[in-house]
Parts: C-alpha cells; sequence; structure tokens
C-alpha cells in the first residue's frame, strides 16, 4: 500500500518541475533585458575640461555642483531627443536645474538645434569626442543622470525621460515637482 | 590563366615565399571594417582577445570585435590606445568595467550577483548525477513483485491460452 501511494507521489515530479520552470519563466517575462545596471552610481561626476556651446569657455565639474540637477545626455543626431525635448523645456521652465552634454554631436548642428526648438539648459558640456560620455559609462542618446549638489551621480535613466518616468524615479530629489499643484501637473491632460 | 602558370614555373617557389613574406609583414587586425596598426604582434594578439571578452552594451549578445554600434567602436580605439601606452589587460578590463559595470565582461569576476552565473552549471550537472545514482540505486533493491505466487501462474495460464 505506501509503495502505491509512493509511486503516485512520484507522479508529480514532473509537474512540480514544470511549475518551478513556469515560475522563473514567468518572473523573466517582466524582466528588461536591456536594463543594464549604471556603474557609476554613487560615485562622483567624472573630471572634465570642455567647452560651454553658447559660451566657449572651458567648463569643468566644479560647474555643475551647486545644487542636485539633471544631467542630459542629447544630440541633434538622436531622433529620440527631439521627442524628449518638449518635456525638457517643461522641466526647466518649472524650475529643474539642467545641465546638457552635447554627445558626439556637431557644434553648429547643437547651436541651430537650441534656436529653434528652445534652450532647457543652465550650459552644455561639448563633447565631441565622447570622452566624458565614455567615463560616465553612456552608450546612446538620450540618457538622464541625477546629480546632487556635490556632483555625485545618484541616478541613471536611459531612454526619453517623460513625465511618468519622471514622476516615477526622480521626484525623491525633486520633491517640490511632485504635489497636485505643481506647474508641471497642469501639462497633465484634463479626464473627461 | 597560361599566363599565370608560365610564371609560376619560371620563379618557381620564389614567388611564393615573397608573397608569405608580404603577407607576414603587414601586421594589421580586420576587426569589422576598420584596420589598426599594431606597434608589436603581441598587442594585435592581445587587441583580438580582449576585444571578444569585452560586450558591447548596446547590442548585447555581440562582443566589441562583432559590433558595428558606434559605442563598441569607441571602445575598440579606446582598447588600441591603452595597448600602446602599455596597460596590462586587467588595467584595461578594470577601466572598462568602471564605466559600464562587469556587464561589459563575457567572463565576469565571481561576486554576489554573478556566483549563480558560474556555478550553475556545474550544480546543475551534479544533480543530474545524484538524481542518476538514485535512481540507479532504487532499482537494485526492488522491492518483492506485487502479484502473489498463485497470480502469477493464473496469468501464466492466460497467456498460454492465447498462444496459437
Amino acid at each position: 500500500m505506501g509503495r502505491v501511494s509512493d509511486l503516485q507521489a512520484r507522479r508529480f515530479i514532473p509537474l512540480l518541475g514544470f511549475a518551478l520552470l513556469s515560475l522563473l519563466l514567468f518572473r523573466g517575462l517582466s524582466l528588461d533585458p536591456t536594463a543594464l545596471p549604471a556603474a557609476r552610481l554613487g560615485q562622483a561626476f567624472p573630471e572634465f575640461a570642455k567647452p560651454e556651446l553658447r559660451s566657449g569657455k572651458s567648463i569643468g565639474v566644479t560647474d555643475l555642483k551647486t545644487r542636485p540637477a539633471l544631467v542630459n545626455v542629447w544630440a541633434t543626431w538622436c531622433y529620440s531627443c527631439r521627442v524628449e525635448h518638449p518635456y525638457l523645456l517643461k522641466l526647466a521652465g518649472a524650475g529643474v536645474p539642467i545641465y546638457g552634454l552635447n554627445y558626439k554631436d556637431d557644434e553648429a548642428k547643437a547651436r541651430d538645434w537650441l534656436a529653434q526648438l528652445g534652450d532647457p539648459y543652465e550650459l552644455n558640456i561639448v563633447d565631441v569626442e565622447g570622452t566624458v560620455g565614455l567615463d560616465l559609462g553612456v552608450y546612446g542618446a538620450p540618457e538622464t543622470y541625477v546629480i546632487d549638489g556635490d556632483g555625485t551621480i545618484v541616478h541613471r535613466h536611459v531612454g526619453i525621460l517623460d513625465q511618468s518616468t519622471f514622476r516615477a524615479d526622480f521626484l525623491t530629489w525633486f520633491p517640490a515637482y511632485g504635489a497636485p499643484e505643481d506647474p508641471l501637473a497642469t501639462s497633465r491632460p484634463v479626464a473627461k | 590563366m597560361k599566363a599565370n602558370r608560365g610564371a609560376r614555373i619560371k620563379h618557381g617557389y620564389w614567388g611564393q615565399a615573397l608573397a608569405l613574406w608580404v603577407s607576414a609583414m603587414v601586421m594589421t587586425v580586420h576587426a569589422v571594417i576598420e584596420t589598426y596598426e599594431f606597434s608589436s604582434p603581441a598587442l594585435e594578439q592581445r587587441y583580438h582577445q580582449l576585444s571578444q571578452e569585452l560586450r558591447c552594451p548596446k547590442c548585447q549578445n555581440q562582443n566589441i570585435a562583432d559590433s558595428n554600434a558606434p559605442i563598441a567602436r569607441d571602445l575598440r580605439v579606446v582598447l588600441v590606445e591603452q595597448l600602446e601606452t602599455g596597460q596590462t589587460d586587467e588595467q584595461i578590463l578594470a577601466f572598462m568595467v568602471a564605466r559600464y559595470g562587469e556587464f561589459v565582461r563575457y567572463r565576469p569576476t565571481v561576486d554576489r550577483n554573478t556566483a549563480l552565473l558560474w556555478w550553475a552549471p556545474g550544480l546543475l550537472v551534479g544533480a543530474g548525477f545524484v538524481a542518476l545514482a538514485l535512481h540507479f540505486m532504487g532499482r537494485r533493491r526492488r522491492p518483492a513483485p506485487i502479484l502473489s505466487e498463485s497470480e502469477t501462474a493464473r496469468i501464466r495460464a492466460l497467456m498460454d491460452e492465447n498462444d496459437p
């Protein structure tokens, strides 16, 4: 009798294996395989000496250390950056400080872009060779970093920065922009 | 064709030897479509090794030697620069890992995140052997048949009955 129930229990071993495997694979469905851990999190923004886009003056990492700010990696060749641009203008209008990293771009084209579409940046690092980008671990544009007042990198977002991303991941450092009556709230479509 | 053959007969093996010598002189690498010049064949050898071990951060299932992504190109340029300035393999890998994380290596160092990656194959093979051993041990000490002697005799009789 014991032997029979033992045999019946054994019958469920494959089912158990299948259930475990399903669980594992189901978990995999909700993971983003392209998401990379940011190696530079918690470290200081890398040192650099590059010209500023508008003034042409040489700037360095000390020029970024004022208060929590965004560092936005952009280029005129990057289509997604064009999609992202209006939201950056909105953020800048609401008072979020944004520094630009003009990544592997043409200076004249970049200036034209800002003249035509508006300029959300407090200043722009001209990184024609992409060396600042390399030191940051940038592998494409757009990317947006959050640095705190000491110039420490505290967050990285790869891809287009939009309102839902900002509200979900960036409010820790910009709490003033999460209140219901904040200036960004007005840009939300009104539910009817 | 004919002229070619004539030339070979005339020059014997000298032509081939010359071709071999010339091709041995060229120390260039055809990675994707670019050509890099190395100051020594040892550096070229290390370039090949490292560019195949470094993973492109953009196109994730290619190494930087095979990828056409701009970032892979940048990393190849950096790799050549660092090789030529005398950096060791460890220094170059540390440079890349500092910027792009352990992800950038196809053979990451063993830490909390990568331990499973390194040990899972061994563990799974081990588990397989254990399962196999249990299976064969269970077979050896098989208990007495369920059927009693009279039942066995009855089955045998039934089977004989059906035999033509």
